[in-house]
């Protein structure tokens, strides 16, 4: 039976290969994801898309924000 | 309330989520169905241990590979948007969105995820039976991920399995077995997943044909044509079967959006089902909403009652029996549905006021109501009516509804005429001297994407107003944010999706151009 160090060495070596010989298509989307991750997480999660009752309920709390725009359409 | 609200703001943050959503869904479907096909590739290289069926394998998981990652994450932007431009509706629905969101993020991505660099990095490094084993996996990690995404939107469009918690105003899940098997659910699934299916298999079919038009890598087009061809009929044969069933369920809980798809505003029974249309506009109106009457139309008699009710003497109300009514069908009007949404709502204000003004037993009571089967079904369940300025608002766009049904059911008739077709001239032999047949087998990749996405423009367009049904229009699930701040993500989203589709298709076509490795 495989020793834990073992496994992990077989696993790191497995994606470490993977990644080195991987092929143009391979290397092209991999810069296409972390672009596209970069521009999801960082631009618009952080810059444009906060969570909106998360804010509101710092005055009056989620619950209730939510409970006065049902009762009390604008 | 709806003259009060902004309807820029709803408008674009509509628009911004069906933007998000289309171009999610043309990246969604080919992975759905790619992954199957090439998984059945492997099983047959595997059983067969014929190199040539590895190589074709290898071949059509590569442009998997490539579609994948470049879909990938793409619809976490529709959770971004839910929790800012629709944060009402995000809290109103609670766990019960939640809940199957987070399944298809820890159970089916991750098992996705983890056998998608076993397929890619595994060849000659693991045995081929777990090799095939990890695709097998990639393809059900797939479509569980699809499913847990359709469980929450089947919600959407017909609510079932919990109870409104005034205290939080959150919906909770009472039972989640009634969430996961909602009859709209397993249609919505079968249906979408076989979709995904049918897509992949003209992707295949398509290529293929190009390779032959090219009269190169014969072999590999005519065997990925036996596959895409039986693959792709059996697909659409179940894409037929489940938008069948997918039009009973809406003819049930959503009789509105049923009516729009058929145009079809005065109920009867013998309903007749509209084969081919055009509409226009009349000078008849319900309220201030004009009637559509028909330019042209073939219709088939009675057949729209014997597939809604199993005989012609089925009763298919029209948009005006659900809109004013008609008691001797039984048919609550829309003003009457209105009065009692607002009888639940008042009780949520009494709620309130009670909290307020400490009356615990008051608000314990009321909050008991909400818990009642006889309070939810005679006024909780016409919640989202209490919103509606006037009863015509239920009626959603006419025309998006029906042409988007009618146009997606013809695409559907063609798609089986076009794998039929690949299979007569397969076992004729004949497939390659039929040169105008490649050349619509090639031209014909794109259909599928136009009939999946008509399909969504019917199941979102089609149940307006509601963001869920007939619990909470859109006006109510709108979060008051700045309109410019919808408009900028709008642009940036635009400009993003426009960027990956184009980098999906230039790295595509470069490896279709090369070809599978020799």
């Amino acid at each position: 039976m495989n020793s834990p160090g073992s496994l992990l060495n077989r696993l790191f070596r497995f994606y470490y290969d993977g990644f080195r010989t991987m092929s143009w298509w391979g290397k092209k989307v991999w810069i296409i994801i972390l672009i596209k991750l970069f521009v999801i997480f960082v631009i618009l999660k952080l810059i444009f898309f906060q969570d909106f009752p998360g804010k509101k309920s710092r005055e009056t709390g989620k619950s209730e924000y939510v409970l006065d725009q049902l009762i009390n359409p604008k | 309330m709806i003259e009060n609200l902004d309807l820029n703001l709803i408008d674009w943050s509509r628009a911004q989520f069906a933007l998000t959503a289309i171009y999610h869904w043309l990246f969604v479907p080919l992975t759905l169905g790619l992954s199957f096909i090439v998984a059945i590739m492997e099983t047959i290289y595997v059983k067969t241990g014929d190199e040539e069926w590895k190589r074709i394998t290898r071949f059509w998981m590569t442009l998997f590979g490539i579609n994948f990652a470049i879909g990938v994450a793409t619809g976490i932007i529709l959770e971004f948007e839910f929790g800012t431009n629709w944060s009402n509706y995000s809290w109103f629905v609670g766990d019960i969105f939640g809940a199957p969101l987070a399944i298809e993020g820890i159970l089916a991505f991750f098992l996705e995820s983890t056998f998608v660099a076993v397929m890619f990095f595994g060849w000659n490094k693991v045995s081929k039976r777990f090799h095939l084993l990890s695709s097998w996996l990639v393809a059900v990690g797939a479509n569980l991920s699809a499913l847990w995404i359709l469980v929450a939107n089947s919600w959407m469009q017909n609510p079932v399995g919990m109870v409104f918690n005034p205290e939080t105003a959150r919906n909770e899940m009472t039972d989640f077995w009634s969430v996961l098997f909602n009859e709209v659910a397993v249609v919505k699934f079968l249906h979408t997943i076989s979709s995904g299916f049918l897509l992949a298999s003209m992707f295949v079919l398509g290529i293929s044909a190009y390779y032959l038009l090219r009269k190169r890598e014969d072999l590999l087009a005519v065997r990925s044509i036996r596959i895409s061809a039986i693959f792709g009929l059996l697909s659409t044969l179940v894409v037929a079967y489940t938008g069948d069933g997918s039009a009973r369920v809406i003819a049930k809980v959503q009789p509105v959006k049923f009516a729009a798809m058929e145009s079809l505003y005065d109920g009867t029974d013998n309903a007749g089902l509209i084969a081919v249309g055009i509409l226009k506009e009349s000078d008849r109106s319900i309220g201030e909403k004009k009637v559509n009457d028909f330019v042209f139309r073939i219709k088939i008699p009675g057949m729209l009652s014997v597939l809604t009710g199993g005989s012609r003497d089925t009763f298919v109300p029209g948009i005006s029996d659900l809109v004013t009514g008609n008691p001797g069908r039984n048919i609550l009007s829309v003003a009457e549905k209105m009065e009692k949404g607002k009888v639940a709502r008042d009780a949520l204000t009494d709620f309130k006021n009670s909290k307020k003004n400490n009356q615990a037993d008051k608000a314990a009571e009321i909050s008991g109501m909400f818990r009642d089967k006889k309070f939810i079904d005679s006024y909780f369940r016409y919640f989202g009516y209490a919103f509606l300025a006037k009863p015509e608002d239920v009626i959603p766009n006419i025309k998006a509804s029906f042409y988007s049904f009618h146009i997606m059911v013809m695409l559907g008739f063609y798609f089986i005429l076009v794998f039929v077709l690949a299979l007569w001239y397969l076992f004729r032999g004949t497939l390659a001297k039929n040169r105008w047949f490649l050349w619509v087998a090639l031209c014909s990749i794109l259909l599928p994407y136009v009939a999946g996405e008509l399909g969504w423009v019917l199941a979102e367009m089609g149940r307006q107003p509601w963001i869920i049904q007939d619990l909470m229009p859109l006006s109510a699930a709108v979060s008051r944010i700045g309109t410019g701040s919808v408009i900028t993500t709008f642009i940036l989203f635009a400009v993003l999706f426009t960027g990956l589709l184009i980098a999906e298709i230039s790295i595509m076509i470069r490896q279709i151009k090369i070809g599978p490795k020799h």
